[in-house]
């Protein structure tokens, strides 16, 4: 059945702006997450005092932004000073539109929980992310200072090596479900419930830790997190930014957090669906579908946020030569073991076409 | 609305490749390539290859031209100074230029009726089409371009190590 063009467009202006509102809403409630879980860790409340439990913190943090004073030093490269943080908080929204949210509700035949169900969904997230360099590279050289210059060079390096690595840990996922879409991934992980998601019962746990570490590595956090060290190189490539711009870098990672979280769910642990299998706690009915389904993609995303904080607040960081060691030297080729593992794997289970 | 966005991203394409000449700071340069070669990685798309188009923003946008855009940030490459123009270009430059545009419209106008037939057909070719066909029918050329590949990576490996 086709839609006709005005539904389509409004469905997904529609979809557009709740997706990216709930995502800033993310974002800020994420800071706060980390804030307080890293307080926790080291024995002391996080911020506490604006709101119950610090929890206007956020509306308070993104009203100091927007009032302060915008700053922009005389011998910037102006045209790229203000085109870098809009690429790199561009490239980190750009990857939710392609994120199945929950089962495949359907209202006037077009996908509610998904902005846009590509074929090759999964390819276009990993070149969103190869675009992404250009806002720390562009950021670190328009600034026109030797910190952040050699800043922003690290953090492109760290960021090129570990995206090798980050696509070759998705092939083994790839070649368990034959297709590139991710509702295709979500689906065949929606037999039995936890047995069938990727982690478990498709063997792709060496694939997830190395996409885990590759994709931390990406988003330069903690323990990769040496482009912003403020000990080592004055705040890196984000040095000479103020107000509005360092918050658009600020947005950008903790965006990039999340949809790793988004990813991670969606392609090892069965996305959207229910660990019971699909006939418990998986509803009946479009509603209580939808809502099942929203339900656990929330609960496991934030899972994987929690990771992320809890990683912070624990591990020391990586020197520069040792995160490039262990890029290139340790994941990239555990990934490419894990490709010819899960291929064997497949060529003894199926038979032959 | 399949030729609205033909005539916008090839719009693109040209103003992309115009800005590389005209500007004076390669990085400018780079930048305006980065968008020529997204703009055809979108025109790839309305051909109906999609996994080309992905590839072309993976290796070119995001590969290629990060390696560009690292070379002129590193070797700190100034703007271009504004010369006399040498006699070479109004001897050979104009009445080249002039020859080919003659070319180009000769062939334009004698195959006025071919155009704006490329489109979208029925069917689209998928990535696994694609990996069938790679991996059966094509695959000793492709093995033996990844031997060629491997060759270049070592020469390079061996070029850049320093001297003993």
């Amino acid at each position: 059945m086709e839609t006709g063009f005005l539904t389509f467009l409004l469905i997904s202006l529609v979809k557009v702006v709740v997706v990216v509102v709930i995502t800033l809403m993310s974002v800020a409630y994420t800071v706060l997450l980390e804030r307080k879980l890293v307080g926790r860790i080291q024995n002391r409340w996080g911020p506490s005092r604006v709101g119950p439990f610090g929890l206007l913190q956020p509306l308070v943090d993104g009203a100091k932004l927007f009032l302060k004073e915008d700053l922009i030093p005389e011998a910037v490269d102006k045209p790229l000073y203000i085109l870098a943080p809009m690429i790199a908080l561009g490239c980190a929204l750009l990857s939710v539109a392609m994120v199945p949210f929950g089962a495949d509700v359907r209202w006037k035949s077009m996908d509610l929980l998904q902005i846009s169900d590509l074929n090759i969904g999964l390819l276009v997230i990993l070149a969103i992310t190869s675009v992404g360099v250009y806002g720390i590279a562009l950021s670190g050289w328009s600034s026109n200072n030797k910190y952040s210059l050699l800043g922003s060079l690290r953090a492109s390096a760290q960021v090129i090596s570990y995206e090798l690595a980050l696509g070759l840990a998705l092939v083994g996922v790839v070649m368990r479900t034959g297709s590139l879409r991710l509702r295709d991934i979500v689906d065949v992980q929606a037999a039995h419930g936890l047995l069938s998601w990727n982690f478990f019962g498709g063997f792709q746990f060496v694939a997830f830790f190395v996409y885990l570490m590759a994709a931390y590595a990406e988003t330069n956090r903690s323990p990769f997190d040496l482009p912003e060290a403020e000990s080592e190189l004055t705040a890196g490539y984000h040095t000479e930014y103020s107000s509005m711009k360092f918050a658009m870098f600020f947005m950008a990672e903790y965006a990039n957090m999340i949809t790793v979280g988004c990813v991670a769910t969606l392609l090892f642990f069965g996305g959207a669906t229910s660990p019971f299998g699909p006939h418990i706690l998986s509803g009946s009915g479009p509603v209580s579908v939808a809502l099942f389904s929203i339900f656990w993609f929330v609960i496991k995303v934030f899972g994987f946020l929690f990771l992320y904080v809890w990683v912070r607040g624990t591990l020391p960081r990586f020197r520069y030569d040792q995160l490039m060691g262990f890029g290139w030297k340790f994941l990239v080729p555990v990934a490419i073991a894990n490709i010819v593992v899960t291929g064997f794997w497949m060529g003894l289970r199926l038979p032959l076409q | 609305m399949h030729l609205a966005l033909f005539i916008i991203f090839g719009a693109f394409c040209i103003a992309g490749a115009l800005n590389l000449l005209l500007q004076r700071h390669p990085i400018n340069s780079a930048l305006s390539l980065i968008v020529v070669m997204t703009s055809l990685a979108v025109l790839y798309l309305l051909l109906g290859a999609e996994f080309l188009a992905v590839a072309q923003v993976i290796v070119y946008s995001g590969a290629i031209m990060v390696l560009f855009t690292f070379v002129i940030m590193l070797l700190n490459a100034g703007k271009e100074e504004r010369t006399h123009g040498s006699k070479m270009a109004y001897v050979a430059g104009f009445p080249g230029a002039a020859i080919l545009v003659c070319l180009l419209t000769f062939i334009f106008l004698s195959h006025k009726g071919d155009f704006a037939k490329a489109r979208l057909g029925e069917y689209l070719v998928t990535t696994s089409d694609l990996s069938q066909v790679l991996f059966t029918k094509l695959l000793l050329p492709f093995e033996v371009t990844s031997v060629l590949i491997l060759i270049a990576i070592l020469g390079a490996v061996a070029l850049a190590r320093k001297e003993h």
